[in-house]
């Protein structure tokens, strides 16, 4: 047993703040856990009155996420004999599959432009924040404060004159210009993040590199970067969640190549009315990996949606 | 150790030579370090910043481009300003900055106070509440809408059984009574977990022996929460609500997707108003009078709040 202390809370009320906080934490979860039951509920299941929390699963939400259908006459039906369990799955509604849905092509927008903005973020954002941690640079915290004051602007005002940008270069619908995009968005982020870590590493460290004859450059890719390595990850997850979960600019400046899952997963349209099923689905692959990184990140969580301003 | 060769070497060596073998010199490194970040923030921001008040002037449309542009002064602003929906929306927001920060900082630092008693597995709980803040606001609130949904949403249903109303009775998103609340209840439920999380930051950092301290004087435990609690993390309080503050004044996705703004335009919020005005009537030089006019208010808001905060951090 530790030693008394005022400052331990009673057995008591450890007990109650530990029941309060599992249950709130117990509610918050529902819409998730809903979600993922949602996905492997028929239609029907997952519309019906009052709520079903024991159903018979089906993959057929996931099965409509990933498909195209068309309705078929039963003589056609009879010919063609189903191949496979997901076909299996669509002949009760008399249909067959034609082919793959865009939700594939969608996932892989969200992936690609998510590592891409990522990679280059951290990038710029590393060489950016070293200068800012280690030089003197005129008009450092002006430079800084302006960096973050590009975070107040709603995304909304700054996708008009982005569009009339992207349309005269080109860049409308593009990979590469949502990538430069969630760059110039996430950067902000990336600096103030990586100069917070970047501060924390001693200094004597590179001095005494500087005088074994290594160049700066050398210093800085040396001994710099692999001090960092834990906080350069945890910034790239958090620029990754960021571009991942980004919507405002997604919707209006995306409408099909380029176009990433948010605003693709709210039109996922079934027969009369959204596919509940085929939507949940779709959220629960969407929102899974997010869930993963946030577990894995949960110590520097804090810092991170704080921009480093508060460090724990 | 002064009278080694290669220190005598190194004095005699000229500056300009040293440089060449050592590299670039600090400030060269400085700026090609930092340029690159300048430059694409010029690119993304200010650039598009300084066209929006240039367009902001203009009747242009977008979506027809050949058309002459015009030069049209300060008309837009004036009819921004006087138009009684901008107030209407302008209303909308500050309902709904109002509520879902006062029920997140509530209910979010009830949570951090809690989750400072240290229980068992007190580190667990927090990794699961933090998760909805994590997620697409997108994609969660479009889930949201099946949950409200009259009939079978399971919000109506647990709201139903707890009150004995029937679940068909009221609708969430389609009445102009519910809609705006509708809004607070989601992002309430996302973000608790932020205000949440900074206020653990701030009770944790409240060093032990100034409880210690204030047990010897005999104060009690309500006194110690006002007078030692409470004050030392305000400003960490006042932090989350900066944070909030802006990203809510921001806010797009969440809504536009749970409401869209409407019934009518009850929870139609400036950025929601902003994207009919650009996106889908094109009245481009309006829209960017307009969003100057939202820049100037965030900026100058969150100026005067930070200068407030700093007087708290400083007491």
């Amino acid at each position: 047993m530790s030693s008394f202390s005022v400052t331990e809370p009673s057995k008591r009320s450890k007990w109650v703040a530990g029941t309060l906080v599992i249950t709130y934490a117990l509610i918050t979860m529902i819409p998730l856990v809903w979600i993922l039951l949602t996905g492997f509920k028929s239609p029907a299941d997952a519309i019906s009155y009052p709520p079903k929390v024991v159903f018979d699963p089906t993959l057929e939400g996931y099965v409509n996420l990933f498909t195209t259908r068309t309705r078929q006459t039963q003589e056609f039906l009879d010919a063609n004999p189903p191949q496979n369990w997901a076909d299996d799955i669509v002949r009760q509604y008399d249909m067959v599959i034609v082919g793959p849905s865009k939700f594939g092509e969608r996932f892989m927008n969200s992936v690609i432009i998510g590592f891409g903005s990522t990679f280059l973020s951290i990038f710029l954002g590393t060489l950016a924040a070293y200068a800012f941690s280690r030089f003197k640079v005129p008009l450092k915290d002006d430079l800084l404060f302006f960096i973050l004051s590009t975070r107040m602007m709603p995304p909304v005002a700054v996708a008009i004159p982005i569009f009339l940008m992207f349309r005269n270069l080109g860049l409308s619908d593009t990979h590469l210009g949502m990538i430069l995009l969630y760059t110039g968005v996430n950067i902000s982020l990336a600096v103030w993040l990586l100069k917070g870590f970047i501060d924390e590493i001693p200094r004597e460290y590179e001095e005494a590199a500087l005088i074994d004859g290594y160049t700066r450059f050398q210093a800085f890719y040396k001994v710099v970067l692999p001090q960092a390595a834990t906080g350069i990850a945890s910034t790239a997850i958090f620029c990754l969640i960021f571009a991942w979960n980004e919507y405002a600019f997604a919707v209006l400046l995306t409408s099909a190549t380029a176009q990433t899952a948010p605003p693709f997963i709210p039109t996922i349209i079934g027969v009369g009315g959204l596919d509940w099923p085929a939507v949940a689905a779709g959220a629960t692959i969407f929102l899974i990996p997010v869930m993963v990184f946030t577990i894995l990140m949960r110590k520097h969580l804090l810092r991170g949606i704080t921009f480093g301003a508060v460090r724990k | 150790m002064s009278d080694r060769t290669v220190d005598r070497v190194a004095k005699a060596t000229p500056v300009r030579v040293a440089r060449k073998i050592r590299g670039l010199s600090d400030r060269a490194i400085a700026w090609i370090f930092i340029s690159p970040t300048i430059f694409l923030l010029l690119a993304i921001n200010i650039f598009p910043l300084i066209w929006t008040i240039q367009l902001s002037f203009t009747n242009f449309k977008a979506n027809r481009i050949g058309r002459e542009v015009k030069d049209v002064g300060f008309r837009n602003y004036e009819r921004i300003l006087t138009d009684s929906d901008t107030w209407l929306n302008m209303q909308a927001t500050a309902h709904f900055l109002f509520w879902t920060i006062f029920f997140q900082v509530l209910i979010g630092f009830t949570l951090a106070w809690l989750l400072n008693k240290k229980f068992k597995g007190n580190d667990l709980w927090t990794t699961i509440i933090v998760l909805p803040m994590m997620l697409s606001p997108a994609v969660v609130g479009n889930f949201w809408k099946f949950l409200y949904q009259p009939q079978i949403g399971l919000f109506n249903y647990i709201v139903s059984w707890f009150s004995g109303k029937d679940p068909s009775s009221f609708e969430m998103l389609g009445s102009v009574q519910l809609a705006p609340w509708a809004i607070v209840i989601v992002d309430t439920w996302m973000w608790t977990p932020f205000v949440m999380l900074i206020c653990l930051a701030g009770l944790r950092s409240i060093p032990d022996y100034i409880y210690e301290a204030a047990e010897v004087d005999r104060a009690s435990k309500l006194r110690q929460f006002f007078t030692i609690t409470i004050p030392m993390v305000l400003p960490f309080l006042m932090l989350a609500v900066l944070f909030r503050g802006i990203e809510n004044f921001k806010m797009f996705d969440l809504v536009v997707q749970l409401t869209g703004g409407g019934p009518g335009s009850t929870t139609e919020l400036t950025s929601i108003n902003l994207k009919r005005e650009a996106f889908e009537k094109w009245r481009t030089g309006y829209a960017s009078a307009y969003a100057i006019i939202l820049f100037v208010t965030v900026f100058g808001l969150a100026s005067i709040y930070v200068k407030a905060l700093n007087k708290v951090k400083q007491r």
